[in-house]
């Protein structure tokens, strides 16, 4: 029985967020609403329910599989792949190397300033 | 006869849902074996395996794509709810998140300009048309966001899928490198950027090789720039006048 309240109370919050992204028309997604939603409930209700924690976490495990019916679908777009491959490529990695780059020098440099409060609560 | 019923049953296999079902959770099973003995190079990442296995698979059968999903989207739908699930990794570390809550805003927005701006910008330098260059602009966020964006957008969304994909891959090989180089040890920082850059496969990647604290940040980081993208992502290209 756990498994499937798990499974509602996600379908649940996707569902509500799938209402509030049409109702509002917002341009986000309503799975990434329905994660705030969960979230909320989850920080008013003060802990994660068994039942939630088992799909939920068991869901998060396999997530890479998840990934794999849209990966397939590159098999339609081979022909303006081909054409293209080699700026697809370039712009991927270039793009990739420096968001991760910017990311973690922005967040070390801002982190840091923070540093004696932190260690104040360690 | 024989070879007459075994026809049959292939004609009737062939276009069930459960062929395809099958076929994509024995794909990953072989894939995740074959990158064990490859050592467990990023390489050859699991899912780019299973995916190039099955794309080979229905080359060889003569399927397409439509058939396919329709047994593949079980587990395309449950992508939905894993999304959701996000919730529960982010409540677990909200004391640290409330502790990061600065660096985090800062580090969001300006690492999905980034994305955005040298996605765009590198493809648009190197020549790329504009179908591929609005499909290239959401690559950095998890993909039923993505798709969601570059649909908006003008892009192609499966087109945005199979890319948001490969950067995840690229993300799980440069990431490590580029916190060696520049001797990022935190996992926090590790994890929220290879959350911001590579969505999915770097949160997966953070929980299988640094922790789960990186996982949780990473898993958080993939929430919080998924959501900021889709709201940051259609000025920011009207701006470059696309």
């Amino acid at each position: 029985m756990s498994l499937i309240i798990g499974m509602c109370i996600l379908l649940g919050c996707q569902f509500l967020g799938e209402v509030i992204s049409r109702a509002l028309s917002l341009p986000v997604p309503g799975p990434v609403l329905g994660m705030l939603v969960l979230l909320i409930g989850l920080l008013i209700r003060g802990s994660v329910p068994a039942s939630l924690r088992v799909i939920g976490e068991g869901l998060l495990k396999y997530l890479t599989l998840l990934f794999v019916p849209a990966g397939v679908g590159l098999i339609q777009h081979f022909g303006l792949i081909r054409q293209e491959i080699w700026i697809l490529i370039a712009t991927l990695i270039a793009s990739t190397s420096v968001t991760i780059l910017v990311t973690s020098q922005i967040l070390q440099r801002t982190a840091r300033q923070r540093q004696p409060a932190k260690e104040n609560e360690a | 006869m024989n070879t007459l019923g075994l026809e049959q049953i292939w004609v009737y296999l062939s276009a069930s849902p459960l062929l395809h079902l099958f076929a994509t959770l024995l794909a990953f099973i072989l894939a995740t074996y074959i990158n064990r003995w490859a050592g467990g190079t990023p390489l050859l990442h699991p899912v780019i395996v299973t995916i190039a296995l099955l794309i080979g698979f229905l080359l060889f059968t003569g399927t397409d794509y439509a058939t396919y999903f329709q047994g593949a989207q079980f587990l395309h739908f449950l992508l939905g709810p894993a999304t959701v699930a996000l919730a529960i990794p982010l409540y677990d570390h909200r004391e640290r998140v409330r502790r990061m809550l600065r660096p985090i805003v800062i580090g969001t927005i300006t690492g999905v300009a980034t994305a955005v701006i040298s996605a765009v910008g590198v493809a648009m330098a190197l020549g790329a048309n504009t179908e591929t260059v609005l499909s290239l602009a959401p690559k950095s966020v998890t993909s039923p966001i993505a798709m969601g964006i570059a649909e908006k957008l003008g892009g192609i969304p499966s087109l945005t899928a199979g890319l948001v994909l490969i950067t995840g891959v690229i993300g799980c090989i440069v990431g490590p490198w580029i916190f060696r180089l520049t001797r990022i040890t935190d996992p926090t920082i590790q994890g929220y950027s290879m959350g911001l850059a590579a969505h999915g496969f770097g949160t997966a990647y953070c929980f299988a090789s640094v922790g789960a604290v990186a996982g949780a940040f990473s898993g958080l980081a993939m929430g919080v720039s998924g959501l900021t993208t889709a709201f940051l992502l259609p000025p920011l290209v009207h701006l470059l006048g696309l």
